[in-house]
């Protein structure tokens, strides 16, 4: 198996990221794994430096990807979408959560998918984190294959090591992304030693490093995220999402349960790791205030389908698609 | 290639489609055709309405034009069309070389004045220390108070918000420089600050097109001043710093 193979990762870590160089683990001698490129440290090398993202290529290239829940049928396609508002195929009643679904992301960029409930967005990043599994289409990564095999094909193990190493997922609800019985710090650890970290210092480290980003108060990293309030626990998720150092966050709905005094803050914090860690966002969001504040560029999802994508500022203020003037004339982003 | 005007646009259209009410056309602008020659402030007069923001929109690509070219000539001396460019091509250009000074700041809330101007740099990875050092520089030259330097832009008055995007857009030297109202929340003393700003912007190379009501100060930045009426190029007039280059710097039009 040669998962995960980096021209970074083979020259070790030297040009990763200052932090992540400082707080690494030298590589990281277990036994579960065979071949060489593995062990030098993919956790940090997978994203390449911010300056170098024009030339990097996309981080991400998704192609046709489609979620069916039933047996399906010729008609499903046909049948279901945002001209007819249904997701339910009128022939066999199988339920189309989204269907031909294509995008690609750059290094370091943000991508936001808008839409209601229904509208097959948080399938789309369960299915690229490897929570569902698609019916088709596929999804590259540049740090898997060197982008060369969709992930979709990759074997239970590659994708064990796909989500460990190179994804990250920020759930909307905090109990799906977090273990709410070990401590913030113990969430986060959790995380790096899923990613081959074996250091105790080192790890707490980063820990300590990435939760104080978030405003985590340190005195609180031995604390039980059960008892944090709603915001405080979306930080210790961001901060355990990003701990591995991925080329890709996919965010759900990240800020939606939370006050908009705090979700201002989170945002605000969200962009400047990201800036500093070089890392992709995929953000799904009904709000377009946060998708006007993190996305470069923005997916409008209805009944399935994505029916209009382009610049944030331009789908905002010049929506060519009815549903898109419909919701862009119902907010005040 | 020196022939080749830094931004040719050529038959330009752009309607909006309301589907919310029955599929209703409002016309933006229509056959907009305008050559800016490479470091030439393009300057454009005309009533509300009559089309010069949507314009400008265009051009920034916020809208999407609906028929005709905008041929921009990018630093490396290859051609790209701003009207069909993908986004990632967009984004690229935003990044590097095409910058917009809106009449109107969106700050982004709990970001900080300095580094509110200071993100363009961060992106191309200027460092923190360095690029606040450039914005102050420019903000003492606008002569925003330096108590407010670390303050919400989103607490800030009109004219000192107008002030911080000025000094974001300006602090990225892009090479063409879109202006929507920059001076229209600013007193006279401080519109003469911008304009001495945009005029050295302009002496290092830097081309403008800038939609302005002070017909005024338009005409003492502007090479040449076309003016717009119902969505039309109407008319065109060489403006103050107007060279015998100046002179070719508009096509013809309607």
């Amino acid at each position: 198996m040669s998962a995960l193979p980096t021209p970074a990762a083979q020259n070790g870590h030297a040009h990763a990221h200052p932090q992540a160089r400082d707080a690494g683990p030298d590589h990281p001698h277990d036994h579960t794994h065979g071949d060489d490129d593995e062990h030098a440290h993919p956790a940090i090398a997978v994203h390449a430096p911010l300056a170098a993202t024009a030339e990097a290529g996309p981080a991400m290239r998704v192609a046709g990807l489609t979620k069916l829940y039933g047996r399906g049928c010729p008609d499903c396609i046909a049948t279901t979408g945002p001209d007819v508002e249904t997701n339910a195929c009128a022939a066999c009643g199988t339920l189309v959560a989204c269907a031909n679904v294509s995008f690609q992301l750059q290094a370091g960029h943000t991508i936001g998918i808008v839409g209601e409930s229904g509208s097959g967005k948080t399938t789309v990043l369960r299915a690229l984190y490897g929570d569902v599994t698609p019916t088709a289409g596929t999804a590259h990564l540049a740090a898997y294959r060197d982008g060369q095999r969709s992930i979709f094909e990759a074997s239970s193990a590659e994708r064990r090591r796909i989500r460990n190493f190179t994804l990250g997922m920020v759930y909307q609800h905090a109990w799906e992304g977090l273990n709410l019985r070990i401590s913030a710090g113990g969430n986060v650890a959790e995380r790096l030693l899923a990613a081959e970290w074996r250091r105790i210092g080192q790890i707490r480290e980063r820990a300590a490093g990435l939760l104080g980003r978030m405003e985590v108060p340190v005195a609180w990293m031995d604390d039980f995220p059960a008892y944090f309030s709603g915001g405080m626990q979306q930080r210790v998720q961001i901060a355990k999402a990003l701990a591995n150092g991925p080329s890709v966050v996919l965010l759900d709905e990240m800020t939606s349960g939370l006050d908009v005094s705090v979700q201002a803050g989170v945002l605000d914090l969200i962009q400047e790791i990201q800036r500093d860690e070089g890392v992709a966002m995929v953000v799904v969001s009904h709000d377009l205030g946060v998708v006007r504040l993190l996305c470069e560029r923005t997916m409008v999802m209805k009944n399935g389908r994505v029916v209009e994508a382009g610049l944030t500022d331009q789908i905002l203020e010049d929506p060519h698609h009815p549903y898109t003037q419909l919701l862009v004339s119902s907010i005040n982003a | 290639m020196l022939d080749t005007p830094h931004l040719r646009i050529r038959g330009l259209q752009k309607q909006f489609v309301l589907h919310l009410l029955e599929g209703k056309t409002l016309l933006g602008f229509t056959d907009v055709s305008l050559d800016v020659p490479q470091g030439q402030f393009v300057g454009i007069a005309g009533r509300s309405g009559s089309g010069k923001s949507s314009l400008l929109k265009c051009i920034y690509r916020t809208y999407l034009a609906d028929r005709g070219a905008m041929r921009y000539r990018r630093a490396d001396g290859s051609v790209v069309d701003l009207a069909t460019a993908d986004d990632d091509t967009m984004l690229a250009l935003r990044a590097a070389e095409i910058g917009y000074v809106s009449q109107f700041l969106r700050p982004t809330p709990r970001v900080r004045a300095l580094d509110l101007a200071a993100r363009p740099l961060l992106r191309r990875g200027v460092s923190l220390a360095s690029a606040r050092e450039r914005v102050a520089v420019l903000f003492e030259r606008l002569q925003l108070p330096a108590e407010l330097w670390d303050g919400y832009p989103i607490l800030f008055s009109g004219g000192e918000q107008q002030r911080v995007n000025l000094a974001r857009a300006l602090v990225a030297a892009p090479r063409l420089l879109l202006l929507d109202e920059p001076t229209s929340a600013l007193d006279e003393s401080l519109q003469a600050q911008v304009a001495e700003l945009l005029a050295e912007a302009g002496s290092r190379g830097t081309t403008m097109i800038g939609v302005m009501h002070d017909t005024a100060l338009l005409a003492q930045l502007a090479d040449v001043v076309v003016t717009m009426a119902g969505g039309r190029m109407v008319d065109r007039q060489d403006g103050g710093r107007c060279s015998p280059a100046g002179a070719t710097a508009l096509s013809a039009s309607a």
